[in-house]
């Protein structure tokens, strides 16, 4: 996790955890939710998509559950629910 | 990832989902910004049918054909017109304009000005693309002094609106800026917005890589990386000093927030006082 500085009691806030949805086939590849995840755990997959884009895919299990590419995405194509 | 058998994006009882894909290209804003106006819609706790979206003509103007609630997609820069009709019809809905800056500051820039003036009870949220991205990327009263566009092939020579300063001077009430980037936040405003009472206008900054980008030698996440690094958040800030300026940092966040009798209860005071 990215901090703009890291808080005293970093060690001991609890944080939430989340399962990330890719719904590949709805994917456009702009490669923003990869950018800009404060987690960095998502990267472009190697394989296309149906329409031809390289949508992302998880490449450590360690999602937030903040929602950020949800709201971030402009496709629809990427959630996060609780774990 | 785990496997979700339903895999429904939280955001699909609002999108007419027949409709997606949608036509916007890849890396345009467009959508990450109607995203975070679904989700503060959803964040009101209002239900839907006491919405309303009215859009104009151009990229963003799609927007009233992708919700899934009442909407209108008007002509070219009429969507407050429209808007103000339904508030004043039914006043009890809440009536968003989706729309782009070319829409609702050039060709419907007098529709903008008297609304605000009026501190008719809508809210506005205008996607601010620098540029005209439907029709080819010519030059928009928004373009900033020297930058490329179709109709400007060495550079823009004229001096682009400042929106929220406009908005300020013409009396809306609730002023705010984003970038599409700064999603929570606009979420957070756009909800804001949809409860305040009178006219609310919130632009959001937001690329169009295919029409102003690649004449500007600025790849989609060069623009998200300005909105990330070149940025500065100030509440309160000076309307006056709210020219969009990079190498100075653009100025973010809440402008206005003023309480002040809308249109409509002019009106009906005047008009039908007996009513209740
Ligand atoms: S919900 Fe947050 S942490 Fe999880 S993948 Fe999306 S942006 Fe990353
Ligand atoms: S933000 Fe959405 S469209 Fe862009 S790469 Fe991520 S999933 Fe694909
Ligand atoms: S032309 Fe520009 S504004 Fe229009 S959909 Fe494409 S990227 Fe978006």
């Amino acid at each position: 996790m990215k901090y703009w500085r890291v808080p005293l009691d970093s060690h001991e806030v609890q944080v939430t955890r989340g399962h990330v949805h890719i719904i590949a086939d709805r994917c456009k590849g702009c490669g923003y939710c990869i950018a800009y995840c404060p987690r960095e755990i998502l990267e472009f997959s190697k394989a296309f998509n149906a329409k031809g884009y390289h949508p992302p895919v998880v490449k450590k299990d360690d999602c937030l559950n903040c929602h950020y590419c949800e709201l971030l995405c402009p496709e629809f194509a990427i959630f996060s629910i609780e774990r | 990832m785990t496997e979700n058998p339903q895999n429904v994006h939280p955001l699909e009882d609002l999108v007419r989902m027949d409709r997606i894909p949608h036509i916007w290209c890849p890396g345009c804003g467009t959508g990450s910004v109607f995203a975070s106006c679904l989700t503060a819609m959803k964040q009101t706790g209002i239900p839907y049918n006491q919405f309303a979206m009215v859009s104009g003509i151009g990229c963003s103007g799609r927007g009233a054909g992708y919700i899934n609630i009442d909407s209108f997609h008007t002509t070219h820069g009429r969507a407050i017109p429209f808007a103000t009709g339904i508030k004043m019809a039914s006043p009890d809905l809440n009536v968003i304009v989706f729309s782009g800056d070319g829409d609702l500051f050039a060709i419907g820039g007098n529709h903008f000005i008297h609304a605000a003036r009026r501190n008719m009870d809508i809210t506005v949220i205008c996607v601010n693309n620098l540029t005209y991205g439907m029709t080819g990327g010519q030059v928009a009263a928004t373009t900033p002094h020297l930058a490329k566009s179709s109709t400007t092939t060495v550079g823009n020579p004229e001096t682009p609106f400042s929106l929220p300063f406009l908005a300020y001077a013409s009396g809306a009430t609730y002023i705010a800026r984003w970038t599409m980037l700064h999603a929570r936040d606009l979420a957070d405003s756009i909800e804001e917005a949809l409860v305040h009472k009178g006219f609310s206008f919130i632009e959001v900054l937001s690329p169009c890589p295919v029409n102003f980008g690649r004449r500007n030698k600025e790849k989609p996440l060069d623009t998200l990386k300005k909105y990330y690094e070149n940025t500065i958040v100030r509440n309160g800030a000076n309307p006056a000093e709210l020219d969009i300026d990079y190498k100075k940092g653009v100025i973010l966040g809440k402008f206005a927030d003023i309480d002040k009798p809308t249109h409509d209860e002019k009106y009906k005071k005047m008009y039908w006082p007996d009513e209740k």
